[in-house]
């Protein structure tokens, strides 16, 4: 007997975003309560809710799960998102492991007010270190592992749908990876997180990383 | 049918001491090849061996493994250090991630110019955000999770070894961390991983960062 999933976290994509992403393919529902004042976080943090002091934080099934790849691997494994077996999860693991790096310097590269050194190499990182990889795996298969969707899909999924926000053109020279895509989408919980009005966060702006620096009380964001 | 397992990456902590300890604790005997030069690096990259171009790479069961999270936890489940269910292996990664972020603020500070600041940082969250919580988890309990030796209490006992060597009277405050790591270092492998000689690294030095920046051909750090 599940009870309601709440996330606690900004109103913002951050650490927290990867994880609408595998509730939403999981087709589990989930309220969201938004992080926005100081009160609000001490309040949190004297409540005991947060393991770690940090968001996110997702209550389900009676905890309050923290740090995101516990999370991750709890709904993947939850959900049989996560491979059939030992050698299943490994590749899984690699390949989220991978995405989530390159995920982390896009997420820090909007709030460290960018140079563009930062973006270009954020550029060749992807088109030298990680796509290639996946455009590998996706010549033949349909899915990342074991001919089922898993974790790595929806990262993979969500990990280029940023690039294409910074880069357009990215996946010109991907084609497996650009089709992967355009099947993914098609799935009909994707295709309504695609949709304007779905949970899907929009890309940060200034007013997130100003509410980030208040809640946590930053002069400079200290990032790593 | 199991062969050797190989370990690529320098001759130091870094990244890989954490898989170190777990293979240690689970007995499984390991070869290691050192990364020294730039060269030895291209030549893993032009095998195709390096999924992500980078180290840490384990070689084991036929497979050529890198992200040190995915490979910690191919051994983990492998033998039998990562609980009986998915609750016990939530709460296993969530004092794995804890304490693998406090682990990365060490390993970082022999690239970092000013160390003092970082130090401080560090005490502070191992005081204040980390141990408050092991300590807690520990009172009555052996083992941090299940009472069964798993992943979390390998990284809480190589974590707080780390802090000690920074910070020697730092479980003072945490008398059943202090205990925990007592009753961790009596169990034989973990003894003999201890004892000098043992494939246990020692606290990274300046030779260490050197190799590292000029296998990685990089100027500076970019951390």
């Amino acid at each position: 007997m599940s009870e309601k999933v709440i996330l606690h976290y900004f109103n913002a994509r951050g650490k927290m975003e990867s994880i609408r992403w595998l509730l939403t393919v999981a087709e589990v529902e989930f309220d969201e309560v938004y992080l926005t004042t100081r009160d609000q976080y001490l309040k949190l943090l004297d409540d005991g809710s947060l393991m770690f002091q940090q968001v996110p934080m997702v209550e389900i099934d009676g905890m309050k799960l923290v740090q995101t790849k516990a999370i991750l691997h709890y709904i993947a494994e939850k959900y049989s998102l996560y491979g059939k077996d030992i050698k299943e999860r490994v590749m899984i693991n690699m390949y989220s492991e991978g995405l989530m790096d390159l995920m982390e310097m896009i997420m820090i590269h909007a709030f460290v007010s960018g140079t563009k050194a930062k973006l270009d190499d954020i550029l060749t990182k992807a088109k030298e270190r990680y796509l290639p990889v996946y455009e590998k795996a996706l010549s033949g298969p349909v899915y990342l592992v074991g001919g089922k969707l898993s974790l790595a899909d929806v990262q993979l999924l969500e990990c280029t749908l940023m690039l294409e926000e910074k880069f357009p053109a990215i996946l010109a020279d991907f084609p497996n990876t650009k089709a992967f895509q355009g099947r993914m989408s098609q799935i009909p919980s994707i295709s309504r997180f695609l949709q304007p009005g779905s949970k899907r966060k929009p890309q940060p702006d200034e007013k997130i990383k100003k509410t980030v620096m208040e809640v946590f009380n930053l002069t400079n964001l200290n990032l790593g």
